[in-house]
C-alpha cells in the first residue's frame, strides 16, 4: 500500500496513527477511516484542549486581515463545507452539533471603529466577498438587545457557528462507529527508523507502529521527542479566556462581534440558551490560569455591546491554548520527514477549518495528492522565513 | 561633517550616519528607530517588519508576554539580534509599574525600562503624577529609566532632573496615527534636554517620523503605524528611511522660511559668471 521504507519483519499495526484527538485529529480520523484505512488516535484527554474552550464561530469573513487573503479562501471553503459535513456527521453519530448558519453581525460604537469597519468592508468587497453595511438602527432591528449607542455594522450573511463540544462529541462517536481506535495516553516520542517516521512511543513505554503518522497536537505540536530539527514549524500556545453565560429567554439571535474602543469582543448564542463570550489573546506560554483581568475585560466589553448581559446566569470561565503558527495559518501536509504528516497551527480557526482540513488530509494520506485549496499551506512555506530570520 | 568629495554623495551620507550613533546612557545604537511590537497580525509579519525597520532596540509589554515561552515575541527579537526594551504598558499606578519593571529585570537581566503609567483606557495618556513617582523609585533602584510622557516641557525637565536616561514625549495619543499635534512643545523639550529625546506614540506615516527628527528629536519610537499598516514590512522600510532623512535634514540645517520667492540661481554662489 505504501512505498515508504519499512522493516518487513514488523509490519505496521495501523495504516495511519494520529497524535491528537482535538477537533482536527478527530475529524481527520473519521474521514480517513471512512475511506477504509485503519486508524488509531493517541491523546491523553480526547476532545480536550483548545476545542473544549473554543466558541465555535464559523466567521472567516469578519476575521479577514490584510495579507491573509489565502486564509480567507481556505476559511470560506471550510465554512461552505460545514452543512454537508455536519449532516453526514450527525447521521453517522446520531448526535447533533449545534450547527447554525444565521450570519455574523459585526458592530461599531464610535467613529473610529466605524471607520475600521468601512475599511474592512471595502477590503472584503475588493475580494468579492459579499457583506451588508447596516446603520445602527438596522443593527438593532436585527438584535434588539444591542446597546443604543451602536453606530453601524456589517452583516456577513453566510457565516455561522457550531458548538465545538457537541461537534467533538459527535466526532468521537462517529470515529468509534468507523472503527477508529482511541488510545488515551500521551505520545512521548516519535519513532524514526531509516529516516522515516514509523510510529510513536507512548508515555507508558508502549510503541505503536503505523504506515503514516499525522501530528495534530495543537499547541503541543513541538513537544514530541524525536522530531528532527526544522521538521515542524514553530507552533506556540496563544492563551484565550472564554466566558459562558446562560440566558433563560431569547437574548441574541446570531453570533455578534463588537469593536469596543478598538478591542474586539464576540458573543455566540446556542439553541439551549448558552452564550459564549470571547476571547482574550495572550502570549503567556502554557498557562491556562483564569485571571481577574481577563474575566473583567470580557464582561466589561460584553456589557458595552449588550447591556443586558449582566442579568444572565454566569455558567463558566475557562482558558485554552490556540496553536499559533508564525503566519497564523495552518500547516497542512507531508513534512520533510518521510512518513510524518502535519495538521497543526490552526490558531483561532481550528473549529472553522476542521472540515476542509479533514478532507485535505484524507486526500493526502489516502491518495497522496495535495488538493488545490491546501496547496498554499504546506509545511515547506516556512523555510525562507527561517533563513531570513537567522541572517 | 563637511566634505570636499562632490562625486560620492552616497558614501558621504553613509559615513555621516555611521559617525552619528544614538547614545542612551552610554549605549550606542546605529539606528534611531526604536520599534514596538503591539498590533502585529502574526509573528511572521512582525519579524519581517522588524527586519525591514533596521531597528536595534524594540520594546515589549512585559505584562503581555511570558519571557520563558517558546515562539514568543522575545524569541523573534533574539533571532533577529534586536535588544529588548521591556515596558510597563497596562499599568495604572506607580506601584504596578515599579513591580512590573522589577519582574522584567529579573526575567530579562536588563535594568532598562520604558516606563509607562497610563491614566485611563480611553486616551491612554500618561498619568504625570504616578509617572514621576514611579520614575523616582526606579531611578533610586538602579534602573535606566526611559519614561513615556506627555509633551509637557516642564514635566520632561522634571523627569530628566530626577535621573531619567531619556525623555519620551508623545506626538499624539497611542495608536491614533494623528502625528505630532504640538510641534512647538516638542521643540521646547528638545531645546532644554540634556538627555536624548525620543518621540513616542501617535505617529501615522513616514512624514511624521521625519518631522520628529527635523524638530531635533534624537530618535523615534513607533509600533502601530507599522504593525497595523496594510503592508507592515513596507511601512517599516519607509519609517527607517524617514528617520534617516529627518536626521540628516536636522544636521544639514534647513533654510529659513521666507514670505516671498527667492530665485535659486541668483548673482552669488556656484554657477554664476
Amino acid at each position: 500500500m505504501s512505498a515508504t521504507a519499512r522493516d518487513p519483519r514488523r509490519p505496521p499495526a495501523w495504516d495511519v496513527l494520529i497524535i491528537g484527538a482535538g477537533v482536527i485529529g478527530l475529524a481527520t480520523a473519521w474521514r480517513v477511516a471512512s475511506r477504509g484505512l485503519s486508524v488509531t488516535v493517541v491523546d491523553p484527554d480526547p476532545a480536550g484542549g483548545a476545542c473544549r474552550v473554543a466558541a465555535g464561530m464559523l466567521t472567516p469573513v469578519s476575521e479577514l486581515a490584510y495579507g491573509e487573503e489565502p486564509l480567507l479562501r481556505l476559511g470560506i471553503a471550510s465554512r461552505d463545507r460545514y452543512a454537508s459535513f455536519v449532516a453526514e456527521l450527525e447521521e453517522a453519530a446520531g448526535h447533533e452539533t449545534g450547527y447554525r448558519r444565521d450570519g455574523l453581525l459585526q458592530v461599531a460604537f464610535d467613529s473610529d471603529d466605524l471607520a475600521f469597519l468601512d475599511d474592512l468592508r471595502r477590503f472584503q468587497e475588493s475580494l468579492g466577498v459579499p457583506v451588508e453595511a447596516l446603520t445602527g438602527r438596522e443593527c438593532r432591528r436585527l438584535e434588539p438587545m444591542l446597546a443604543p449607542s451602536v453606530r453601524g455594522g456589517l452583516l456577513a450573511p453566510e457565516d455561522g457557528s457550531v458548538d465545538p463540544r457537541r461537534l467533538t462529541g459527535a466526532l468521537l462517536v462517529a470515529c468509534q462507529n468507523a472503527g477508529v481506535r482511541l488510545v488515551e495516553r500521551r505520545a512521548d516520542a516519535l519513532i524514526v527508523e531509516r529516516d522515516t517516521a514509523t510510529g510513536v512511543r507512548l508515555d507508558d513505554g508502549a510503541e505503536l507502529r503505523a504506515g503514516k503518522v499525522l501530528l495534530a497536537a495543537g499547541a503541543w505540536s513541538n513537544d514530541l521527542k524525536g522530531l528532527p530539527d526544522g521538521v515542524v514549524p514553530e507552533v506556540r500556545p496563544v492563551k484565550g479566556q472564554v466566558v459562558r453565560l446562560r440566558a433563560r429567554a431569547p437574548f441574541l439571535g446570531r453570533a455578534t462581534r463588537g469593536l469596543v474602543r478598538g478591542s474586539s469582543i464576540y458573543l455566540v448564542p446556542r439553541a439551549d440558551g448558552e452564550i459564549v463570550v470571547g476571547a482574550t489573546q495572550e502570549e503567556m506560554g502554557f498557562d491556562t490560569t483564569v485571571t481577574a483581568g481577563g474575566l473583567w475585560q470580557l464582561l466589561r466589553d460584553a456589557r458595552e455591546l449588550l447591556p443586558g448581559v449582566t442579568e444572565l446566569e454566569f455558567a463558566e470561565v475557562s482558558a485554552g491554548l490556540r496553536p499559533g503558527s508564525p503566519d497564523n495559518a495552518p500547516v497542512l501536509g507531508a513534512s520533510a520527514l518521510p512518513g510524518l504528516f502535519l495538521a497543526t497551527g490552526h490558531f483561532r480557526n481550528g473549529v472553522l477549518l476542521a472540515p476542509v482540513t479533514a478532507d485535505a488530509m484524507a486526500e493526502m494520506l489516502v491518495d497522496g495528492t495535495v488538493p488545490e485549496v491546501a496547496a498554499p499551506f504546506t509545511p515547506d512555506r516556512f523555510e525562507p522565513f527561517e533563513v531570513e530570520a537567522r541572517a | 561633517m563637511t566634505t570636499t568629495d562632490t562625486t560620492g554623495m552616497t558614501g558621504t551620507t553613509d559615513a555621516r550616519e555611521h559617525a552619528d550613533p544614538l547614545v542612551i546612557a552610554g549605549r550606542e545604537f546605529g539606528s534611531r528607530l526604536i520599534m514596538g511590537t503591539g498590533g502585529a497580525p502574526s509573528m511572521r509579519v512582525l519579524a519581517e517588519a522588524l527586519a525591514a525597520s533596521g531597528t536595534e532596540l524594540t520594546t515589549v509589554a512585559m505584562r503581555r508576554v511570558d519571557p520563558a515561552a517558546r515562539g514568543s515575541v522575545l524569541d523573534v527579537l533574539r533571532r533577529l539580534d534586536i535588544d529588548v526594551l521591556p515596558n510597563t504598558a497596562g499599568c495604572f499606578t506607580a506601584g504596578e509599574a515599579v513591580l512590573t519593571a522589577k519582574l522584567a529585570r529579573e526575567a530579562l537581566g536588563t535594568d532598562w525600562v520604558k516606563l509607562e503609567v497610563i491614566a485611563d483606557e480611553h486616551t491612554l495618556l500618561p498619568d504625570p503624577i504616578e509617572l514621576v513617582d514611579a520614575a523616582e523609585q526606579l531611578v533610586d533602584a538602579g534602573f535606566t529609566v526611559l519614561p513615556y510622557t506627555n509633551d509637557d516641557p516642564v514635566l520632561a525637565r522634571r523627569l530628566e532632573q530626577l535621573g531619567c536616561a531619556a525623555v519620551m514625549p508623545l506626538g499624539s495619543p497611542i495608536g491614533s496615527g494623528l502625528g505630532i499635534r504640538n510641534p512647538h512643545n516638542i521643540e521646547l523639550i528638545v531645546e532644554q534636554a540634556q538627555v536624548p529625546v525620543i518621540l513616542d506614540a501617535g505617529l501615522g506615516t513616514a512624514s511624521d517620523a521625519a518631522l520628529a527628527m527635523e524638530l531635533g528629536c534624537d530618535a523615534v519610537l513607533l509600533a502601530t503605524a507599522v504593525t497595523r499598516a496594510q503592508s507592515p514590512a513596507a511601512m517599516a522600510a519607509a519609517m527607517r528611511h524617514a528617520v534617516r532623512a529627518g536626521r540628516l535634514a536636522r544636521l544639514a540645517g534647513r533654510i529659513p522660511k521666507r514670505r516671498h520667492a527667492q530665485a535659486s540661481s541668483p548673482w552669488e554662489g556656484i554657477g554664476t559668471s
